[in-house]
């Protein structure tokens, strides 16, 4: 068995994540991409925001900070630049990253800031109690949508490719052996990488909407996610209702860092 | 400060006082947005922190250049950010995360009319109190309001100093006069220059205590990615950095932070008094509403009234108690401001008087001729 607990800080659990949850899948996924990268613990840098996903952090032996909703890639554009060195991890979520802290998000893509964010997208607010998020989908019930969500929800993939980012690629939960060879590349990518996760929720999201319970929806994601070599071959109808997953982007473009590494030297010879 | 023949001898403006100060505390991380009248100062670093190593970033906005200074004081830069009203308003979420996590970080605020849009390019002092109170709960901050170029100079060092020594943010306050004035300015030779750095923790990582109760209340820090792997948070947390819901490791949290100030308070506060050894009546006022009482009161005791000035170089901690001494002697306090008499409240209850207030809030400054008629009138 992969020796987890070299990175866990034991004393911090039990964890505070429900029955079913996906957000420990996702960060036994992180720890074994950090294990199989070979970065040192003293090296790594996680940063999150708030909610669910962004309760991380507190429970592995990295350089660890925990900040307001939202603003996780602010932060952590700060630490980055201060110590380019540290391999920064931003833990966030569909609401975090893309409602209270979209602005952030597009701009660390268009940047190409050398950052990896890992998304975890349960399409709801769990923290806070099931609220609906820029991610659910339209007509799916949430506590601030009783009746059915009447907004269109965003495509983060798309978005972070719209905006700028050199790496960007999509899982499940289910998928969790592809998700740590999907980290591990994200990783190894200079620039803005992204690795959004499609996360059961089944307390807030799972139940009011009917979905079942953990497994059911681990089986949803199951039957009903593409890899991006099929999904290509197959029409704009053909793929609504399906979750495209694998690399959907892989691309060079200058990174910030190195940019402004550059623009000092320029500096230095006026 | 001792005479040198480094010194240098310069006009320039109070914006670009503040940003080379900046740079000779030894800043080299500045995040921030354009928004007038700042803009100067994110303009002269955006060239001068590549000259010396620094890093400059302009921010998405206000929210986001807060979260990257503290990021970036965290990993061990000196780091600041410049601001006016608006954007002021939105960086207060992640000041109180800067006094929660007690990340040492300077917020340059040069005043201008609000609330809202308000008046862009004309002066004002109205954010006085929200540089107290501008972020939910109890916190603790530091708030200065030099008066000249030279000032700002010599009070952008001190608000470094500040922020560095007892780990809290530190809130500049300009105002679009003195940002935007010219003036005569002496810089000191950097030998010359008081640098205070932060406490840093000499214990060994696996031994080390973020935050720790020690006996000065400020726990000695460690910068990211240097063999110390620990937990910031914005929770409520106890010495180890973890969130805790155990009321006792709040409370004790919460009047440390606040602790931080208040028992340090005196070596904090500053303001200087002119001429009030015989004064009757008193001139309270900070930034460039006191250079206009100032002024007035040499004109007034031309004309033989005695008055004297007391002006406010730390707005925050406010001097209640020295302000409470000289009540004693004095029969009307009078308190020129560019707002509606924020600080004449915060007077009034050190004195437990009524004062006479100046106020515009028209984005015209305050005219020693105003004061003059204010003095006159009182001592009739």
């Amino acid at each position: 068995m992969f020796p987890y607990r070299r990175y866990l800080r034991l004393d911090k659990f039990p964890h505070i994540w429900c029955t079913g949850c996906g957000c420990g899948i996702i960060m036994k996924a992180m720890l074994r991409a950090i294990d199989r990268a070979k970065i040192q613990k003293d090296d790594v840098a996680i940063v999150s925001g708030i909610g669910c996903s962004s309760r991380t952090p507190g429970y592995l032996d990295f350089n660890t900070l925990h900040t307001h909703h939202g603003r996780a890639i602010a932060f952590a554009t700060g630490v980055k630049l201060a110590k380019p060195k540290l391999k920064v991890i931003v833990v966030t979520g569909d609401g975090d990253a893309t409602a209270i802290g979209g602005n952030h998000f597009i701009h660390a893509a268009r940047r190409n800031l050398d950052m990896t964010v890992i998304l975890y997208n349960n399409h709801i607010y769990g923290m806070t109690g099931g609220q609906v998020s820029p991610t659910t989908p339209f007509g799916k019930k949430a506590t601030t949508a009783p009746y059915g969500s009447t907004e269109p929800d965003f495509d983060i993939s798309n978005l972070a490719i719209a905006a700028g980012a050199s790496f960007v690629a999509r899982s499940t939960c289910y998928h969790a052996t592809q998700l740590d060879k999907l980290i591990e590349r994200a990783l190894s990518k200079k620039g803005f990488s992204l690795i959004e996760v499609f996360t059961q929720c089944p307390t807030y999201y799972g139940r009011p909407n009917r979905l079942g319970n953990a497994v059911d929806m681990l089986r949803y994601y199951k039957e009903n996610s593409i890899p991006i070599e099929t999904a290509k071959k197959l029409s704009d109808e053909e793929k609504r209702g399906k979750i495209t997953i694998g690399v959907l982007h892989d691309i060079e473009r200058p990174e910030f860092c190195e940019e402004y590494q550059k623009l000092l030297e320029r500096v230095k010879k006026i | 400060m001792e005479k040198s023949d480094k010194r240098t001898v310069k006009i320039m403006t109070g914006n670009e006082a503040c940003a080379e100060a900046a740079i000779a505390s030894g800043m080299r991380f500045f995040a921030g947005y354009p928004i007038t009248p700042s803009s100067e100062i994110a303009e002269i670093l955006s060239k001068r922190l590549p000259e010396v190593g620094g890093v400059f970033i302009q921010m998405e906005d206000e929210i986001a250049s807060m979260g990257a200074i503290i990021g970036a004081s965290l990993s061990g830069l000196k780091s600041m950010t410049a601001t006016s009203g608006p954007g002021f308003s939105l960086m207060q979420e992640n000041i109180g995360y800067a006094s929660m996590a007690e990340v040492p970080v300077v917020v340059v605020n040069v005043m201008r009319g609000g609330p809202s849009t308000g008046l862009p390019t004309l002066p004002s002092q109205a954010d006085v109190m929200q540089a107290r109170w501008g972020t939910h709960g109890d916190h603790p901050v530091i708030a200065v309001t030099p008066s000249t170029v030279q000032e700002i100079y010599e009070w952008t060092v001190k608000s470094f100093n500040f922020s560095e020594k007892y780990r809290v943010p530190v809130i500049l306050l300009l105002d679009e006069i003195i940002g935007h004035l010219n003036e005569k300015i002496v810089i000191p030779d950097t030998d010359e220059i008081k640098i205070i750095n932060r406490p840093l923790s000499t214990d060994p990582p696996e031994r080390y205590i973020p935050y720790k109760f020690t006996e000065d209340d400020i726990p000695p820090i460690a910068h990211y990615g240097t063999g110390y792997r620990f937990n910031v948070t914005g929770l409520s947390h106890d010495e180890t950095g973890f969130p805790t819901n155990d009321p006792k490791k709040i409370d004790a949290l919460y009047r440390r932070i606040n602790r931080k100030i208040e028992r340090y308070k005196n070596e904090i506060i500053f303001y200087k008094t002119e001429l009030l050894d015989d004064a009757e009546i008193c001139l309270v006022s900070y930034g460039s509403s006191a250079r206009s009482a100032k002024r007035a009161m040499r004109e007034a005791r031309a004309s033989g009234i005695k008055v004297g000035l007391f002006q406010i170089y730390v707005l925050w901690p406010f001097p209640y108690e020295a302000l409470r001494e000289i009540s004693k002697r004095i029969r009307k306090f009078i308190v020129p401001e560019m707002n509606l008499g924020q600080i004449a409240h915060e007077v009034e209850c050190a004195t437990r008087t009524d004062c006479i207030k100046v106020n515009r809030v028209d984005g015209s400054p305050i005219t020693p001729q105003e004061v003059l008629e204010k003095i006159k009138y009182v001592s009739l």
